[in-house]
């Protein structure tokens, strides 16, 4: 767990994050969004202490992690760069080795645990021997990951980590990072710019602005209870896609009707009304079985049907 | 061009051991230099690199030591450091620094901050951080500075020569001297070689693949202090006392070829400038100098002449040389400059020349004030009529002389006088006189022998020693060849010389060269 009490940071008299205060779950991931210079960065630089914060204090797991050393501290916490920050002279495996390496692994460990992180993310296993600049942004960004999960750290933090990648790459990658059963356990908080990032890897959003927080809620909160002006125009523009993602079958179990069909391809009722559109564009419908095991056949017009009462509902409260 | 090809081999050859012996010299003096200089530059580089506030003041200050010319940087090393080794290594070292410290600079500068950030990020120390991620990135560059360094120092250490310190210098400066085209390319010819090939050297190093060097950038170090090392070795070998020459010395037989042949004179020898010869027998760094028998330098640092018990140095008598075609038309001529026949001997024209060299007097008031001791100058008659043209050459006693005989002919003759004084070297000197430029200038026997006539080797060697001989002769073939007639010698004898301090001469009871022989082969024997 992390817990941010009220902190503070100035660069040359130019306040970039003001007393802010927030807490992480154990398992919970947090995306801080905001415009460019919102605070976001330094904030989470502050969680590692690559940035020191003028005042307030940050603890992880009870402790205050300014009494910590910041190399050990560091060690203990993966961290993933935009531009990934692979070391150029150093081979895939040395650049995935370098935290085992800190801690002291042995060798036999730390090749073990590559192989297995290497097939989680899809990576073969011929890019160990290769220099980072021999690979696409994709891998690159892939490697930076598993150099980040390797030791299996309970927290994550992430900077804009597909930022630089291209859409299609970045559409792919964050799929594949989304269903990664590795990352499920960890706490994790990433920053971003993008909206539509946020919404499908959150499970908090932290929405900042100026250097400070103007709201932090689920997805669905954000998006159906905005506290102010800034945050209901922030998504203004994207509102109907956002809410396909922020909604899940879940949601909407109630406002479909029932059926009594019951195959065993059926998909959880915990996926996103935009994951299930984007199926009934190959298929006119498909099974949802939800948590206490009932099943319903949907499809596109009892799934829009359901959307539009949901929507109503929620204007209502 | 093939003769002189052939002997240009001919001449490396047999100079091999010479040659080799200032090529590791040469090494050694670049890699100890280069070695200290990496070894300054490198962490000043991580430093401003760290402090960037600070990079400005130390890239302009390294930038300004790298303007001062090398000559004049040795130079300034002089008074510090005395001559020989340490001098040459520190302003070598000097010269090195800036591209070592700016390349340091500015390839770790240069690095991805992404890569320090995630350095940092995943809990390397600051210490890790340098030796694991920026010196191994910014390797190539500074690698590219050590190699511009090296180029640099290859060719500033044939200065170094100028200071006793050796390298392939001593050749091309004594060739310079003995204008001895065959030595000037054995010591130009291999530096040319060695830049070139540890520019090549460091290019394969700088081009090879960051991985590889890792290894290599062990092996560097070694390898420098290896040849580092070459220096080291000629100093081996020693005697108790020793000896400063000049490169012309050095290459001449009637210098340190003759000392060896005709005394078997073994001293630890370094070769040294003219310049700072003088002030180093005075400062205890060296104990036997080649000298010039009048220099003035003699009386300001209290030197005493080794008397040349073998005759190898050829008597340089100054005796003023006249165009036959002059004699005729200034029938005076003859006669006034012969005023000064047998009036001037060495000691007197020692301190002649102590007077303008050491004292700063003008060789106007020094020749004046001599003439009136001797009762010799007579006010100018301001005459008005023909112009009688004096040349001398470049140096001290020539411009004192060339002043004497100028107030003589003003005194005593109805001539005018116009003074061509400073002309270059004895060859420059001597076309003017034949190219009836100059009516006469102040030459010297030994050269009139040996440089302008060079008679073969044979008969010089038999008449050189003798005074009267060589008189006779280059009078008779002066006249003969050029229509140039040598007056009445003014008496002194400007020749080589071998000097030692007079303190010290007195306590190891050294009064001649072959005492000095003795001395050393005493001494040698008991170590």
């Amino acid at each position: 767990m992390i817990s941010v009490n009220g902190i503070s940071k100035s660069f040359g008299g130019n306040e970039a994050v003001k007393k802010i205060s927030f807490e992480v779950l154990p398992g919970e991931s947090l995306i801080l969004l905001g415009t460019s210079g919102c605070g976001k960065t330094t904030t989470l630089k502050m969680i590692n202490r690559l940035i020191a914060p003028d005042s307030g204090q940050i603890n992880i797991n009870g402790k205050n992690i300014a009494g910590e050393k910041p190399e050990i501290l560091r060690r203990s916490i993966g961290y993933v760069l935009q531009n990934n920050g692979l070391f150029p002279h150093y081979t895939v495996a040395e650049n995935i080795a370098i935290v085992p390496k800190l801690l002291g692994w042995d060798n036999k460990k730390t090749i073990l645990r590559t192989q297995e992180i290497l097939e989680k993310l899809h990576l073969s296993e011929q890019y160990l021997s290769m220099f980072p600049n021999a690979l696409s942004g994709g891998q690159q960004q892939r490697v930076g990951l598993a150099r980040a999960l390797v030791t299996d750290p309970s927290i994550l933090l992430m900077d804009e980590p597909f930022g630089a990648l291209d859409n299609v790459t970045r559409t792919s990658i964050r799929k594949e990072f989304k269903a990664l059963e590795e990352l499920k356990r960890k706490t994790m908080v990433m920053v971003t710019h993008d909206i539509h990032e946020a919404f499908e890897l959150a499970d908090r959003i932290c929405l900042m602005d100026r250097g400070k927080i103007i709201q932090i809620g689920t997805p669905k909160e954000l998006l159906f209870k905005p506290v102010n002006k800034f945050a209901k125009d922030f998504l203004a523009g994207e509102k109907l896609s956002l809410a396909f993602k922020a909604v899940s079958l879940e949601d909407l179990w109630d406002f479909l009707p029932t059926t009594d069909t019951q195959t065993p391809n059926a998909i959880p009722s915990t996926e996103s009304m935009w994951d299930t559109m984007e199926k009934l564009q190959t298929q006119t419908s498909v099974e949802v079985k939800n948590k206490s095991g009932s099943y319903k056949n949907i499809d596109f017009d009892k799934l829009t049907a359901a959307f539009s009462l949901y929507q109503k509902g929620n204007r209502h409260e | 061009m093939n003769e002189n090809q052939q002997s240009l081999w001919q001449f490396m050859a047999e100079q091999s051991d010479k040659l080799f012996n200032q090529a590791l010299q040469h090494l050694g003096l670049t890699f100890i230099s280069l070695f200290f200089a990496v070894l300054v530059g490198v962490p000043l580089g991580i430093l401003i690199a760290r402090k960037r506030k600070l990079s400005g003041s130390v890239l302009a200050f390294a930038g300004v030591l790298q303007t001062i010319p090398s000559i004049a940087l040795l130079g300034f090393m002089i008074p510090l450091l005395g001559i020989g080794a340490k001098p040459a290594i520190v302003a070598l070292l000097i010269y090195a620094l800036l591209p070592i410290i700016r390349n340091t600079y500015t390839g770790i500068v240069g690095i991805d901050a992404n890569v320090r950030e995630a350095a940092k990020a995943m809990g390397m120390s600051a210490k890790q951080i340098l030796f694991k991620v920026e010196l191994p990135l910014a390797m190539p560059v500074i690698l590219a500075g050590i190699r511009t360094a090296t180029v640099i120092n290859v060719g500033v250490a044939t200065l170094a020569s100028y200071i006793a310190a050796g390298g392939l210098g001593e050749f091309i400066f004594g060739g310079i001297s003995l204008n001895n085209t065959n030595m000037i390319l054995a010591g130009a010819i291999p530096a040319a070689v060695l830049a070139i090939l540890l520019d090549a050297l460091l290019a394969l190093l700088q081009n090879l693949n960051i991985k590889k060097l890792k290894r290599e950038l062990i092996i560097l170090p070694i390898v420098i202090l290896t040849l580092s090392g070459f220096y080291l070795l000629p100093k081996a070998y020693g005697s108790s006392l020793t000896a400063g020459f000049t490169p012309e010395f050095m290459g001449r037989q009637d210098g340190d070829l003759g000392l060896k042949s005709v005394y078997g004179l073994k001293i630890h020898t370094i070769v040294i400038s003219d310049a700072v010869m003088y002030k180093a027998a005075f400062e205890k760094e060296l104990d036997v100098i080649s000298g010039y028998s009048t220099d003035g330098r003699l009386k300001a640092f209290d030197l005493i002449i080794l008397e040349d018990d073998k005759g190898i140095f050829p008597p340089y008598y100054a005796a003023p040389i006249v165009r036959t075609s002059s004699l005729k038309k200034f029938p005076e001529l003859e006669k006034t400059l012969n005023l000064l026949e047998g009036k001037i001997n060495d000691s007197i024209m020692t301190d002649l020349n102590y007077k303008t060299d050491q004292l700063h007097q003008s060789p106007e008031r020094v020749a004046k004030e001599f003439l009136i001791s001797q009762n010799l100058y007579k006010s100018p008659l301001n005459a008005k009529g023909k112009t009688v043209r004096i040349g001398s050459k470049i140096f001290g006693e020539q411009y004192i002389l060339a002043e004497m005989y100028k107030m003589l002919i003003q005194g005593n003759t109805n001539y005018q006088v116009a003074t061509k004084t400073g002309l270059g070297g004895t060859k420059i000197c001597f076309d003017a006189l034949v190219n009836d430029q100059i009516d006469f200038y102040p030459e010297y026997t030994g050269t009139g022998l040996l440089v302008l006539l060079k008679p073969n080797a044979d008969f010089a060697k038999k008449i050189a020693h003798d005074k009267d001989k060589t008189y006779d002769y280059v009078k008779d073939e002066f006249i003969k060849k050029f229509g140039i007639k040598w007056l009445t010698p003014i008496g002194f004898n400007n020749s080589y010389a071998l000097m030692m301090r007079r303190k010290q001469s007195k306590e190891l009871g050294v009064y001649s060269i072959t005492d000095l022989k003795q001395y050393l082969d005493n001494n040698n024997n008991n170590k």
